[in-house]
């Protein structure tokens, strides 16, 4: 249902009253606005001093390498991870092996159901907290397992998604449960899921973020090293670019998944809401 | 095992809080979600875009940052939630906890906006129209018409982001607040030869906390499926 449906075509005095609303509505935003710019500017927050470390080459080198290509390469990492991940359980839970298939599902309902954070703690704890990069893996390994048990269910459903008859005729041409699987159902799958990963990258970017907790290295890493750097005290400052740097990330990425969607998905969406009640991968 | 029986009291007040957290601010982020929703779908433009200006900006935020916008710069603003100062019990409900629920609150609310808005498309069309015709205005075509639909085509997706909202609680850990991340990490940390069975327990309190909501959710949608 398109918006315009919901109200009609306005008259000369509803025209009146929208324009009044739209004017309160700018004038309340523009307000807040400045409230806010005014009162940063009273705490000092706009100081040449405080901003000055982010156009300094040294220290924007290391922002952009130590920090945003870090937690990419974490975000990638645990994606690829993830994706194996899911191949293997989303197929396990389609398998007509009892014993293959309901431990695939504990493990798939597992992971999804515990926060990254929780996992996180965990597999830091567990690699031991001293040991060399132990937090660096202990998110990529978070990641991938709960982004893995996500993409299992995605796949699922994109398997499901697949007309019956592909699979019936695959039968009749006498190809074996593997190949049909392999040659004919994966393949027109993983074209409709193109769009879902690509939104499961977007979650295990964010997520990264979490790696704070465990000291892991990254954006919030280096950002807060930036800003407990007495000689910059600039909190308020930093977070603004790192919230910068991951929502400009997050929408090229979202442009991508739109355009892989209408590249290789054409209509078809995976109900994932409908295709398993109420719980799909959105966070 | 001694380290969770001898500290069971510990283990029941970080889900108190996990508990807490979920519930305050999963009723703040339907109420502003609709909101959202309502101004997202609305006949002023301006509203439309600033709707949707901040869905996508705080969608594409971190949680993390979202809680140290209201950590650091909020402040800065006079926010400070300092007024709050509740204890029920042995919990303590500081401005800790209401920057946490605010947060939680701005995030899930764009997530709320965006189930609401993919139920509103699935609403018939012939529905609004009739609604316009016997003479509705927006408010009424959305109050009486649309939404009481929509909320039931979107049980589903609402519930997930629900139980997303459940999980990022955790989050409020990082921030310093007792839940059951917190009180993980704490007693991890002093308990470190039974790490696993640590993780087991704490797990398997989100899990059920999770199948519980998931559970109703299912209840909820075979009740108010429109026929």
């Amino acid at each position: 249902m398109s918006a315009n449906v919901l109200f009609d075509a306005p008259g000369p005095k509803t025209a009146a009253r929208h324009r009044a609303y739209a004017i309160v509505t700018a004038v309340a935003l523009v307000a807040v606005l400045a409230w806010v710019i005014y009162r940063f500017n009273e705490k000092g927050q706009f100081e040449s001093s405080k901003w000055e470390v982010f156009v300094t080459p040294d220290y924007v080198r290391v922002l952009l390498v130590d920090g945003l290509l870090k937690t990419l390469q974490m975000a990638a990492t645990a994606i690829i991870g993830a994706v194996a991940f899911g191949v293997v359980f989303g197929v396990g839970k389609l398998s007509d092996h009892a014993w293959v298939r309901v431990p695939s599902a504990l493990v798939v309902e597992f992971f999804r159901a515990v926060p990254v954070l929780l996992l996180m703690v965990f597999t830091w704890y567990w690699l031991g907290i001293n040991a060399d990069n132990s937090s660096y893996w202990a998110v990529v390994l978070a990641l991938t397992a709960y982004n893995g048990a996500v993409l299992a269910e995605v796949l699922r459903a994109g398997i499901n998604a697949v007309p019956k008859g592909q699979s019936e005729a695959a039968y009749a041409i006498g190809m074996r449960k593997n190949q049909v699987m392999r040659l004919v159902q994966m393949p027109q799958a993983v074209k409709i899921m193109l769009p879902a990963i690509i939104s499961q990258c977007i979650v295990a970017l964010k997520d990264t973020a979490l790696g704070i907790y465990v000291l892991a290295p990254g954006l919030t890493y280096v950002a807060r090293q930036i800003y407990l750097d007495p000689q910059f005290n600039n909190r308020v400052p930093t977070m603004f670019v790192v919230a910068v740097l991951y929502v400009s990330v997050n929408l090229l990425l979202t442009l991508l998944a739109t355009w892989l969607q209408k590249r290789y998905a054409g209509e078809k969406k995976i109900d994932l809401a409908a295709a398993r009640g109420p719980r799909n991968p959105e966070r | 095992m001694t380290a969770i029986t001898d500290n069971f009291d510990l283990y029941l007040r970080g889900f108190g809080y996990t508990i807490a957290l979920f519930v305050v601010s999963g009723i703040g982020s339907l109420l502003l979600g609709t909101f959202l929703v309502a101004m997202r779908v609305g006949p002023i433009a301006i509203m439309r875009s600033a709707a949707a200006v901040y869905v996508t900006v705080v969608r594409n935020t971190p949680l993390v940052v979202v809680f140290a916008f209201f950590a650091f710069a909020a402040p800065m603003l006079g926010i400070t939630f300092g007024f709050l100062d509740v204890e029920i019990g042995q919990f303590e409900f500081s401005s800790l906890f209401g920057s946490a629920v605010v947060s939680l609150t701005l995030y899930t609310s764009t997530f709320v906006c965006e189930a609401l808005r993919s139920g509103i498309n699935a609403v018939p069309l012939g529905q609004a129209e009739a609604a316009r015709a016997i003479g509705l205005t927006f408010g009424g075509t959305m109050t009486q018409v649309v939404l009481p639909q929509a909320f039931r085509a979107s049980v589903p997706p609402l519930a997930s982001v629900q139980i997303a909202l459940l999980k990022n609680t955790s989050v409020a850990a990082v921030f310093g607040i007792a839940e059951a991340v917190y009180q993980m990490r704490a007693l991890t940390n002093n308990y470190a030869s039974e790490r696993t069975v640590i993780f087991v327990c704490f797990a398997a309190g989100y899990v059920v906390l999770v199948e519980l909501l998931s559970f109703a959710a299912n209840r909820i949608e075979r009740r108010w499926r429109i026929a």
